[in-house]
């Protein structure tokens, strides 16, 4: 295929300047570089349809290769009104943000610069030493306690007697 | 049926909880019945495994009885189940157990236990996974149940979420299951492929022709290690073994059924089963035998120091495990037959000894032996199945536990014989004289947890410790349970033979020791033999032990801890953790820019490296070098026009004010406009010039509220760096873009476009016959993403209701739109430039247009009015004369759509937004509807009509003033096509418009002092 050099360019071009307003931190010239950015893409698109040729509108004595390739054209079609929905939602995106919050720029995200400067931090409980527990009826050995929790289970078959709880004999090592 | 059962087991789990809430904890016994009935049910396969050749894969002469169902056939995964002998067993296990420990759950949990409900269904659906982990013959359906029983198990020991320390026993058992269940996923996938099938009595078959393959010998071993793995955490083997003591932070039905039955004999079984085929394999007897027999001593070592009972329990089982991991992994016919009947040795009483544990701490409400006293005399029943369990698990006659290790002792030695003629120091002697220690080991903490939960304890003599009180007797049914298991450990001591007819079964999958040695058997009395030496004298040695145990506790107490296994493990966990919140630090610094700096600078580099080194199988860039021609333009202005898309694009870098940049902006899309139309695109360059104008509406609408200057409170900073990023990304995507159009060779698919067009879609325009009818599925979805993206407009700036502006237009007040400030806020020399603009607004007669009155007169353009007024409804009939012709001629419903929307957006600037809703008295939200209506129905016609989905038709007709017009159905989709972009644009001009308009008015209104309102030093007036 034919390359075409000042398309080529222009598109190179455009790219770049798109990226480097599209890292800015005003909202506009994110958006403006957006813009930028799918204008350089629709030049991209249109490179692929080839050296310029005749408006694709059929006549039976045209062949097929003299008409500028109408797929990439169908494509561009499209691609151009996505972008003016999508330039749109941005500035509603924009103005909503002004709104809100009174400043057109990105903000840093507050939590995620929490977790950075937080760095090296692990859950505590994580290591936490927890007391080995040698009975799972612990709650239930107090006998205020249960009353409280469960006040129908004084007539369960299992219930404890309060005054004979187990006795504790020595403090032993493990 | 097998997978009937399975599907049934699990329905049964499902509906478990509304039976809770039905029958409260009697649903137990429900639970039980079903699994008693699923234990018959396998019972039935009995004489079928016994008759059947136990290594004949499915679909063989004489196979087990099997089922298969197929599931994913492109990876060759199905639900293939088979009922060997070995699975036999182990379902009788987990069956016969799992009805016991039902039945005794409906005693362990209180009446009001409410999350007993969610617990019986998890144990439950446990039971049914451990069951469809057994019977599965595909290797991918038996890491699904592996991995099934490891999420039950975390659930399950984490009953108790409201304790950190089930919390965190839960988390670490799953971490370590988890890790050795990828593991072993790896390793199975890797057998799979290996073998050819995933069939998993297909693999067995195969493994000992590819271990003897020297190509494959490799691969097989450390697959198999892999599975290995896999098998050892799962049953709690060093240096895994740490998280089965943990995990007796789960109920102890939990760990009489998951840690003592079911879940850790998982691992057992696993290296049973693959014993057959894969023993040979270099890793296997070394990690076998070897981690084996440390866990088996470092176990039984760690549980003469407990002094929880139930945790003496744990420790025995890890060391268990370790047992029971050697014998069956030793791959002999003798060991194969001993190592299931220890297996199932071990669950009776390890499961009967689980449940005493529980009712002790059930009705004392401890189980520290310290504290425990008197126990053997007061409950005789209890401690009657205690002795008898436990005596089992010191290998004492006459019990089955005596009958197994028997047979264990005896492979064990004669393993040892075999493998060893002349020198004593061998590692089958080695393994002998470890498994006799571990087994007094064993002996010796048997003896103290048996002391320790019954006998009456004396720390200083002549003192004994209170006597532990039960609350209440024990309930019938509760020790139901634990009996009943203890009564097979007696009968299956006097009667072995089922156990012997199963066990020898599966032992004919191995060769014998040595050639024409008679296997052995089970017996209560084998006879004067060496081996019955061997238990004697760990009897006697575990009994000395138990008689010095103080003395040996000191020796304990004295030995450090070389290596603490769960220590290296939280360090693990420790060491990730900080990794990923470094990593996190770095990498999340809560800056957009930053992330699509790394996005883009990623995608600058990796295109760069493949430009460079060339694409795998690609041409190389010096190849490439060479392109067909190359052109500097195809005619002189389009280089003019570049320079003007250039300057435009440099222009919206350097532009100070907000509007400045926008319209910089806005003539590079012009520019490319007329690059479309030299270039022949002439619906392009229409579309493009239409967008470009109302984007630019757009833009003031919604930014006329924002300072007019582009001033931030933080700088960005790094200029250079994106500057080079930008300049790196462009010229990458140009080299790109070239080489990929010289990359070229098929014709295009579009060569075919014209004539179908024309002959198909009924068009000239080729454009627009492929949006309407080539390609029209991407147009529909293109118009519903607008329609979409005019909602989301409309959500974020209405926020409540959109189209709200209901007033009748003659209850409007003239002059009060736009009034952004009031007279008090004005400086008096704007005051007097209003007061002269009023003077001319008064006029009697609304000649121009309709809500003209209501503008305030400051924002009044009497001019743009009247050519409001001329041109509204030529625009209007243009824009229908595109949407009509753009089937044969440029245009079609986007150009028409956007020309008629322009057509709204003058009358809205014109007359305010009054005008606005008297030019298009429709919600936005119809419009749009209706528009995506007619695009559908043009779709679903010809499925009527008996063709596809969007099939186009014509129809000839003459309209009156259109005169003849050849009709095609095509157009009717683009008429939806033109009302959703009308949709969309009067959705954008109420929303950024009129209701910003709302908005600062009311804003104005309250602000009433001069240069106060932030409307002051913002760009308000840009929009009147």
């Amino acid at each position: 295929m034919t390359i075409n050099l000042t398309l080529l360019i222009l598109m190179g071009a455009l790219f770049a300047i798109g990226i480097y307003l599209l890292l800015e931190r005003s909202l506009t010239r994110v958006l403006l570089g957006i813009i930028l950015i799918s204008n350089a893409v629709n030049l991209l698109l249109l490179q692929t349809a080839g050296r310029a040729g005749l408006a694709p509108l059929y006549d039976p004595e045209i062949p097929a290769e003299d008409y500028l390739d109408p797929l990439p054209q169908a494509l561009l079609l499209t691609a151009i009104v996505i972008a003016f929905a999508l330039v749109s939602f941005m500035l509603a995106l924009i103005y909503r943000s002004w709104v809100l919050a009174r400043q057109d720029e990105l903000a840093d995200d507050e939590e995620d610069r929490r977790v950075a400067s937080y760095a090296g931090a692990y859950d505590a409980e994580e290591d936490a030493s927890a007391e080995d527990e040698t009975t799972e009826f612990a709650d239930e050995t107090d006998a205020v306690g249960r009353a409280m929790l469960n006040p129908r289970r004084g007539a369960d078959e299992d219930a404890p007697d309060p005054g004979n709880g187990p006795a504790i004999a020595e403090q032993g090592e493990r | 049926m097998i997978l009937g059962m399975l599907t049934a087991l699990f329905a049964v789990s499902i509906l478990t909880p509304f039976m809770f809430q039905r029958f409260g904890r009697r649903t137990f016994f429900l639970l039980a019945a079903v699994l008693t009935a699923a234990l018959v049910w396998i019972l039935s396969y009995v004489p079928a495994v016994l008759a059947a050749d136990q290594a004949a894969a499915i679909g063989e002469p004489n196979a087990p009885p099997a089922e298969v169902m197929e599931w994913i056939p492109q990876f060759g995964v199905e639900l293939a189940f088979r009922v060997d002998a070995l699975a036999l067993a182990m379902s009788v296990l987990i069956l016969g157990v799992g009805a016991l420990v039902m039945l005794y759950c409906a005693r362990y949990f209180a009446t009001s236990e409410r999350a007993a409900g969610p617990f019986a269904a998890e144990l439950f659906a446990f039971a049914a996974s451990m069951l469809g982990l057994v019977l599965s013959d595909d290797l991918v359906m038996l890491f699904v149940f592996w991995e099934l029983t490891t999420i039950l198990s975390f659930l399950l020991i984490g009953f108790s979420a409201h304790r950190i320390y089930a919390r965190r026993s839960a988390i670490q058992a799953l971490i370590v299951t988890t890790f050795g269940g990828l593991a072993m996923l790896v390793g199975l996938v890797w057998l799979g492929e290996l073998t050819g099938s995933y069939r998993l009595s297909e693999v067995l078959t195969a493994g000992p022709g590819l271990l003897a393959d020297p190509s494959t010998a490799t691969a097989v071993d450390i697959a198999v290690a892999l599975v290995l793995l896999g098998a050892l955490s799962k049953s709690a083997l060093v240096p895994f073994h740490f998280w089965l003591p943990a995990a007796m932070a789960a109920p102890t039905p939990v760990s009489a059924y998951l840690h003592a039955a079911a879940m850790v004999k998982a691992g057992v079984y696993l290296v049973a089963r693959f014993a057959p085929g894969f023993h040979e394999s270099t890793f296997w007897l070394p990690l076998v035998l070897g981690l084996g027999l440390i866990t088996m001593l470092v176990g039984a070592w760690r549980a003469l120091r407990q002094t929880d009972i139930k945790l003496i329990l744990a420790y025995g089982t890890v060391s268990q495990l370790g047992f029971l991991v050697m014998i069956n992994g030793l791959g002999t016919e003798d060991a194969a037959l001993a190592g299931l009947a220890m297996l199932l040795a071990h669950g009776l009483f390890k499961a009967a000894l689980f449940m005493v544990v529980g009712i002790i701490d059930h009705q004392s409400g401890t189980r520290d032996l310290r504290k425990l006293s008197g126990l053997g005399r007061s409950q005789r029943p209890l401690f009657l199945v205690a002795l008898i369990s436990t005596a089992s698990m010191a290998g004492l006659p006459p019990l089955f536990g005596f009958v197994a290790k028997e047979v264990v002792f005896e492979s064990f030695f004669s393993y040892a014989e075999a493998t060893s003629s002349s020198s004593l120091l061998t590692l089958g002697w080695l393994v002998v004289a470890g498994v006799v220690l571990g087994s007094a080991l064993t002996v010796a903490y048997s003896a103290r947890f048996l002391w320790g939960a019954f006998a009456t304890k004396r720390p200083v003599p002549g003192v004994a410790v209170a006597r532990t009180v039960f609350h209440g007797p024990v309930p019938r049914v509760f020790l139901a349970a634990p009996m009943i298991l203890t009564a097979f450990t007696v009968v299956l001591a006097l009667v072995p033979q089922p156990v012997q007819a199963l066990a020898e079964s599966f032992s004919t999958l191995f060769d014998p020791m040595e050639p024409g040695v008679e296997a052995t058997y089970l017996a209560l009395w084998p006879g004067l033999t060496p081996v019955l030496g061997l238990s004697v004298l760990t009897w006697v040695l575990g009994f000395a032990l138990f008689r010095v145990r103080d003395a040996f506790g000191r020796l304990q107490a004295n030995v450090p801890a070389v290596v603490e296994a769960e220590r290296g493990y939280r360090g693990t966990v420790r060491g990730v953790d900080l990794l990923s919140s470094w990593v996190t630090a770095r990498t999340q610094r809560g800056a957009l820019g930053w992330y699509l700096f790394i996005i883009l600078a990623v995608a600058t580099l990796v295109p760069l490296a493949v430009v460079i080194f060339g694409a795998p199988g690609g041409r190389s860039l010096a190849e490439r070098a060479s392109l067909d021609s190359v052109i500097i333009a195809e005619q002189p202005l389009q280089i003019v026009l570049a320079l003007v898309i250039l300057a435009g694009a440099s222009g919206a870098i350097w532009a100070p004010k907000r509007f400045m940049a926008v319209l910089m902006v806005s003539m590079c899309g012009w520019g490319i406009a007329g690059i479309f139309a030299l270039q022949g695109a002439p619906d392009l360059a229409l579309t493009l010039l239409l967008v470009e104008s109302i984007v630019l509406v757009v833009f003031v609408l919604a930014l006329r509220s924002l300072p007019a200057g582009i001033w931030t409170q933080s700088p960005t900073r790094f200029k250079f760096g994106r500057a080079l990023l930008g300049i790196g990304f462009g010229v990458v995507m140009m080299v790109v873009a070239a080489m990929s159009m010289d990359a070229r060779i098929a014709e295009p698919i579009s060569m075919e476009f014209p004539w179908m067009a024309y002959e198909i879609g009924q068009g000239a325009n080729i454009v627009n016959v492929t949006l309407v009818d080539l390609r029209v599925w991407d147009t529909f979805g293109e118009i519903t993403v607008l329609a979409a993206a005019a909602t989301g407009i409309a959500s974020l700036i209405f926020v409540k209701r959109r189209d709200v502006q209901r007033r009748e237009l003659h209850e409007v007040p003239s002059g009060t739109v736009g009034r952004v400030l009031s007279d008090k806020a004005l400086s008096p020399r704007q005051f007097r430039e209003i007061k002269v603009a009023r003077s001319f607004a008064t006029v009697a007669r609304e000649a121009w247009l309709v809500a003209g009155r209501t503008v305030a007169p400051e924002h009044r353009s009497i001019v743009f009015e009247v050519v409001t007024r001329l041109m509204f409804h030529g625009i209007i009939m243009i824009s229908l004369y595109l949407l009509l012709a753009g089937h044969n001629l440029p245009g079609g419903g986007f150009a028409g759509g956007l020309l008629a929307g322009l057509a709204f957006v003058l009358r809205y600037l014109a007359g305010g937004r009054y005008e606005l809703e008297a030019a298009i008295p429709f919600s936005a939200g119809a419009l749009m509807g209706w528009g995506l209506a007619v695009a559908c129905f043009t779709g679903l016609v010809p499925l009527l009509a008996g063709g596809q989905a969007f099939q186009s038709f014509d129809v000839e007709l003459t309209l009156p003033l259109f005169g003849y017009h050849h009709f095609v159905s095509a157009v009717l989709f683009d008429v939806g096509v033109y009302l959703v972009v009308i949709g969309l644009i009067v959705d954008i001009l109420r929303s950024l418009g009129s209701e910003i308009d709302v908005r600062s008015e009311r804003e104005g209104q309250r602000a009433s002092s001069p240069g106060h309102g932030i409307h002051g030093e913002t760009s308000a007036g840009v929009a009147r």
